[in-house]
């Protein structure tokens, strides 16, 4: 299937091409139109070089942060709490039925 | 004394203490802001939503209470204004967003639960940048913003609409949200305070999420009195925000308090090279770094210890942040699928779920947050994410490291809080990293979750110039005590307030004038 498809040989680094933006905008569920395209592959290459420089960076032994307070396995009491009312939620929906959220079909003609 | 002429311009604490006394009615306080949006409002472009007879609704629910004789908080019947990121119950709730139009939450974010139980009266949710993606708000999906000092130039991003209203007399304070700056960036260029607090300090519990491990709110005020004020009534642990730190909120207000005495001896201050420093001042405007030392400067005459600190590591910031940023915010907007909220677009019984996904969210979303979207989605791409994502981790890793070496030597780091003033509307539109350089100086407090304050430190060229004070993780208290002490001085030797200047130069010429 496409959506699992990775990327296929890297460009060096600055580089995204118009193919590449418009194979991550399909990953990204964004259906971008053409003339985003052009605009946003310049754009794009343009902020790529900027953020690039973070390779200059010297990381030996450096660990990642992924985040700034070092928290883990924050647990609290296993309470049921009382949910939203269904039809509350749903209203906020674009489109529902029969009590649940109505969706286009899930699974493709080929499926 | 507050009286009914000057409510637009008084102080929050000021309005509470009139409040309290009987001198004003929340009702009275009230109308009289409601009163200057429908009258200025219309040229600033602050708010995205009002609701008037909600808010005098709100106000004579407190007036009545206070009359039967109820023990009410002291921010009982002080308005204030949202930004439109904080989810409101019943309240329409945008982001700045299309993909948002019309949704109205069916819970209250904890911050503005707090508030509501506080007794604060909601007058409006205001403009921001999409998904608080921005610098200037102009990546707002429904309005320009303009800043009451000059309305040809940017509040600021992307609480520019917080900014705006606080600033232009259309609110007595206001929240906004900081991801790298977006708080203290607009505050420094419409001349007000805003702080960011200690990542984690502030529930993050319905705000609608742009990068979690760096989003915080907090308050954007006319004083630093009212910040501490603010920021207390809404900090505090929250267990349905998971990161959420449990432990006391330092003492704030009491903080202000103290530092508007004025007596600096013993704190040492580090001025960080690399933000406005020598060798590093590309991009600065000299007006910037002229205030910011005239400041550094008043502490020095208040007792402070000040020496310079270099972190080179911040050099690096702004590239981490702008991988970091857009990575999460990739993985976070993926809960806009047209499904259970907002926008959905194309379901014409053709289109399968991924078509509709990809034209819901290709309507919904504005030009700033597709790139965002598509950047992130890059730099978490397999054969891509070590060399991207993973090295701006490390980054943030060593950026983290200079806050704590510094530590060692330095009670508070202090810098510009953006490297110009306001600019002109329109003039980065089209360059995504013209308008990133403006969170040159807000992005390592942000990646090392620390907290930091914008005070204004006079104006260059006629418009306001920030000053930042940075310090260790929970200790936000310096942050209040430095800025009322600068606040304090500058005050009385200028005279007056910097804010009380915005009569003259902005909005009252500017609104007279034709359009």
């Amino acid at each position: 299937m496409e959506f699992h498809r990775s990327m296929s040989t890297p460009s060096p680094k600055g580089q995204l091409t118009r193919d590449e933006v418009a194979h991550l905008a399909h990953l990204s569920r964004l259906a971008v139109s053409d003339e985003e395209l052009d605009l946003f592959a310049g754009q794009l290459a343009a902020v790529l070089d900027a953020v690039a420089q973070v390779g200059k960076a010297d990381v030996a032994d450096v660990t990642p942060t992924t985040h700034a307070v070092p928290m883990t396995n924050v647990m609290r009491p296993d309470v049921a709490r009382p949910s939203l009312p269904r039809d509350v939620v749903l209203a906020g929906a674009p489109a529902a039925e029969d009590d649940r959220f109505r969706v286009p079909r899930i699974l493709g003609e080929e499926a | 004394m507050t009286t009914t002429e000057n409510i637009t311009s008084s102080s929050a604490a000021d309005l509470s203490q009139a409040l309290q006394a009987g001198e004003l009615s929340s009702v009275e306080v009230t109308r009289a802001y409601l009163d200057r949006i429908a009258a200025t409002d219309g040229t600033i472009g602050a708010y995205l939503h009002v609701d008037a007879d909600a808010a005098l609704e709100a106000a004579g629910a407190v007036d009545a209470a206070r009359a039967r004789g109820e023990e009410l908080g002291p921010l009982a019947g002080v308005p204030m204004a949202l930004k439109d990121v904080v989810v409101t119950e019943g309240v329409p709730t945008t982001s700045g967003s299309k993909i948002l139009e019309g949704w109205r939450p069916p819970y209250d974010a904890t911050l503005a639960a707090r508030l509501k139980a506080a007794g604060t009266v909601l007058l409006g949710k205001t403009n921001m940048d999409e998904f608080a993606m921005g610098s200037s708000t102009e990546n707002s999906a429904y309005k320009v913003t303009r800043n009451p000092w000059d309305t040809d130039r940017i509040p600021g991003g992307s609480s520019g609409g917080s900014s705006a209203a606080v600033a232009a007399g259309l609110a007595p304070w206001a929240i906004g949200t900081d991801t790298g700056g977006s708080i203290r960036q607009p505050a420094a260029v419409t001349g007000l305070v805003g702080h960011k607090p200690t990542y984690g300090s502030v529930s993050r519990y319905g705000l609608i999420a742009f990068s979690s491990s760096l989003d915080q709110a907090g308050p954007m005020t006319r004083t630093v009195l009212d910040a501490a004020l603010l920021h207390e009534a809404v900090a505090g642990h929250d267990p349905l925000d998971s990161t959420s730190i449990d432990s006391p909120v330092p003492v704030l207000a009491e903080s202000a308090r103290r530092g508007a005495e004025g007596d600096l001896a013993g704190l040492r201050v580090g001025v960080v090279t690399e933000l406005g420093g020598d060798g590093h001042t590309d991009g600065y405007e000299p007006g910037v770094l002229a205030r910011v030392a005239e400041a550094v400067a008043l502490l020095e005459g208040m007792g402070a210890e000040v020496r310079q600190v270099s972190c080179p590591a911040f050099d690096l910031a702004l590239p981490a942040y702008y991988l970091i940023a857009p990575s999460e915010a990739s993985s976070n907007l993926a809960r806009f699928d047209g499904v259970r909220y907002g926008l959905r677009a194309g379901d014409d019984g053709s289109r399968d779920l991924d078509e509709v996904m990809a034209l819901t969210r290709e309507q919904g979303f504005g030009p700033e947050v597709k790139r965002r979207i598509i950047l992130g989605t890059y730099a978490l791409s397999s054969g891509y994410y070590d060399a991207y994502y993973g090295q701006a981790q490390k980054v943030r890793t060593l950026i983290t490291r200079d806050f704590t070496s510094a530590w060692d030597d330095v009670d508070v780091l202090v810098s510009p809080t953006s490297p110009t003033v306001a600019w002109t509307l329109g003039s980065r539109v089209d360059d995504p990293i013209a308008m990133y350089a403006a969170d040159l100086c807000t992005l390592p407090a942000s990646l090392a979750g620390v907290p930091a304050i914008s005070v204004p430190c006079g104006l260059s060229d006629g418009l306001p110039v920030g000053f930042q004070i940075m310090a260790p993780a929970l200790a936000d208290d310096r942050c209040y005590r430095v800025a009322a002490a600068l606040e304090a001085a500058q005050d009385a030797a200028r005279g007056h307030a910097l804010l009380a200047g915005i009569a003259t130069t902005g909005i009252a010429t500017k609104e007279n004038a034709p359009s």
